[in-house]
């Protein structure tokens, strides 16, 4: 189900916590699996469950109330844009439109071309360079501009 | 760069390295600026753990992640003598809107908490610790794991430190995206492996904590101010800032400021020097409204504001809460009813579903202010709101609800005449394009 590399990870990831605690690395193993799978799927929430000795449900509760994890396919490059109070203050809303517009969906949609999908983001404790986007979870881009937005389109290959 | 000023450096000192992302944060240069020498010290020394405690108390250091609550008397709580494990936490999840501090000292000082958290470990007989990272933070996790296999490395955690025969081990968890983790015993239940639910209290953490072990959860920025307090002493510290209110603090400002950013001052510096610090209000505008303490924090409008000092009794005293010392500056091209709907999406959002007042409240906050805000406001919206807050408030497990009802009782407090024009004329006192233009990021985007 998993690369070794991935397996890997599960086990550092797992050798953090307590003999017997193993259900705290639930979350780094599915956040784990969804960067190898792209989105997790229930075989993979499945998959991870077993990895830990856990009952399924266990994987899958945790999957469904954080909000990072995707539980449906996305585009290869996921844009998360933040538009609470003090980004929304320095043009957040005006970053999202433009994304919006320059990508035609809207939040929740992905390109027809599979590439890109939109989210409206919560606050990412990184006010002071908004508006700020993050790209599939890991790389944090802040002070978009329209100049900045079409830059970061442009890399995303 | 995001730390942008500072009145008397504790945190920050001799950072000037922070002009880029990557240089200032190894282990050498935090040893070269005096790093891990007080941790070096104590355990050479064996200072008495309750020694240790004094000075904290002494320097009258109150928790940096929002409540205030005296650190030294914290650590006091924690039954040292019991056998058995012992946990130390730090809250690294940092998501209440318009905070980025602890952001900025993981990146720049990852080693000044580490050494933070030994000594807590040291005092508290904490064997094993960890640090809950805000999951949208992903390059910080890393640098925070560099940082920790750098002090793993360097003898500084781990078991037999600096051969004194103390042990702490320590590892960072990565957090995904739940406000609610920022709640001490949700945090816990996080790194359990569990939705981030709040506990009931009592049992406090420190009785029942992680794995239901005695535990004691700190700030990012409470244990980064430790090694500097050991090292100029609690009194010293203390008189930085002001009676009851020790210490310099880190304030996130954002919003309509021509300087958002991190900036460090002594507790009790006037706000208006501080909105000095940061260029003052946008475009040279007119200040209309400040939160002073991050998104739960009670609005403050400006009059108010410019008279009052950024400490926790000079915020307290003028209505509302230093919080996390998360600045939100509103100016003149504020529709605060646009701003409260914001607001309240967010707190409908996060709520974590656990307790009905909040969970089913909360959205009913955002549903009414939402149609406020469009224009299908009725008449008795105001007091309809008034009634809801006032059912959620102390219903709740945890602070979630209140931090979602403040907002809405003090937007409405504050500015009344504009929820009450927005219901009458189904439209915002502040025109839209002049509220387009005011968040300074309008010329590709057309009003729409």
């Amino acid at each position: 189900m998993f690369t070794t590399e991935t397996l890997q990870k599960f086990a550092r990831e797992v050798a953090k916590y307590p003999a017997g605690q193993q259900r705290s690395a639930v979350m780094a193993c599915l956040a784990l699996a969804q960067e190898e799978k792209g989105w997790l799927a229930p075989e993979t929430i499945e998959a991870v469950a077993k990895y830990l000795e856990l009952p399924p449900i266990a994987a899958l509760e945790v999957a469904t109330f954080y909000n990072m994890y995707d539980l449906k396919p996305v585009g290869k490059y996921k844009l998360t844009v933040c538009t609470n109070l003090p980004c929304a203050l320095s043009g957040g809303y005006h970053a999202a439109r433009y994304v919006q517009d320059k990508l035609g969906i809207a939040f929740g949609e992905t390109t027809a071309d599979g590439k890109f999908t939109l989210i409206e983001g919560e606050c990412m404790g990184a006010c002071g360079d908004a508006p700020v986007m993050l790209v599939n979870n890991r790389r944090m881009c802040g002070a978009m501009t329209p100049e900045q937005i079409d830059k970061l389109l442009e890399e995303c290959k | 760069m995001a730390i942008l000023g500072a009145i008397h450096p504790v945190l920050t000192a001799g950072l000037n390295g922070a002009v880029d992302n990557n240089s200032g944060w190894q282990l050498k240069d935090y040893v070269a600026r005096g790093g891990y020498s007080v941790l070096k010290k104590i355990l050479a020394e064996k200072t008495p753990p309750d020694e240790i405690i004094t000075v904290i108390k002494a320097s009258v250091l109150r928790g940096r992640g929002g409540a205030g609550f005296p650190t030294g008397l914290k650590w006091s709580f924690m039954p040292r003598s019991l056998p058995g494990d012992k946990y130390l936490v730090c809250n690294t999840d940092e998501g209440e809107p318009g905070t980025f501090k602890d952001r900025d000292l993981i990146r720049y000082n990852p080693h000044a908490v580490i050494e933070g958290m030994a000594i807590g470990a040291y005092a508290i007989g904490a064997t094993r610790g960890y640090n809950y990272i805000h999951g949208e933070i992903w390059e910080l996790y890393q640098r925070f794991e560099a940082a920790l296999d750098e002090a793993r490395a360097a003898g500084f955690i781990g078991q037999n430190i600096q051969g004194s025969g103390f042990g702490f081990e320590l590892f960072a968890h990565h957090g995904y995206g739940a406000y609610i983790c920022g709640e001490e015993t949700a945090l816990l239940e996080s790194i359990e492996g569990k939705k981030g639910q709040p506990r009931f209290k009592p049992p406090f953490p420190a009785s029942f904590g992680l794995y239901g072990k005695p535990t004691t959860i700190n700030n990012t920025e409470t244990f980064a101010s430790i090694p500097f307090i050991l090292k100029m002493g609690g009194e010293a510290f203390l008189n930085l800032g002001k009676p009851n209110n020790g210490g310099t603090k880190l304030f996130s400002v954002s919003g309509h400021v021509e300087r958002p950013g991190n900036y460090e001052i002594p507790l009790g510096t006037p706000f208006a020097k501080l909105l000095e610090m940061c260029g003052g209000v946008r475009g040279g505008r007119k200040l209309k409204a400040v939160i002073p303490g991050g998104s739960s924090a009670p609005v403050l409008p400006a009059d108010v504001i410019l008279d009052a000092t950024m400490d926790y009794d000079g915020i307290s005293k003028a209505g509302s809460m230093l919080g996390s010392g998360a600045v939100i500056v509103m100016d003149e091209t504020t529709c605060m009813v646009k701003a409260l709907e914001r607001l309240s999406y967010f707190y409908h959002e996060e709520s974590c579903g656990q307790c009905t007042p909040c969970r089913e409240g909360t959205g009913w906050l955002y549903q009414i202010v939402h149609r406020i805000e469009n224009g299908a406001g009725r008449p008795d919206d105001l007091a309809l709101l008034g009634d809801i807050t006032a059912n959620i408030m102390g219903r709740t497990v945890c602070a979630l609800g209140d931090a979602a009802a403040m907002p809405v009782q003090s937007f409405i407090k504050h500015f009344r005449d504009e929820f009450a024009y927005h219901i009458e004329h189904k439209t915002c006192l502040v025109p839209k394009d002049v509220q387009w233009a005011g968040s300074g990021f309008h010329k590709a985007a057309e009003v729409r």
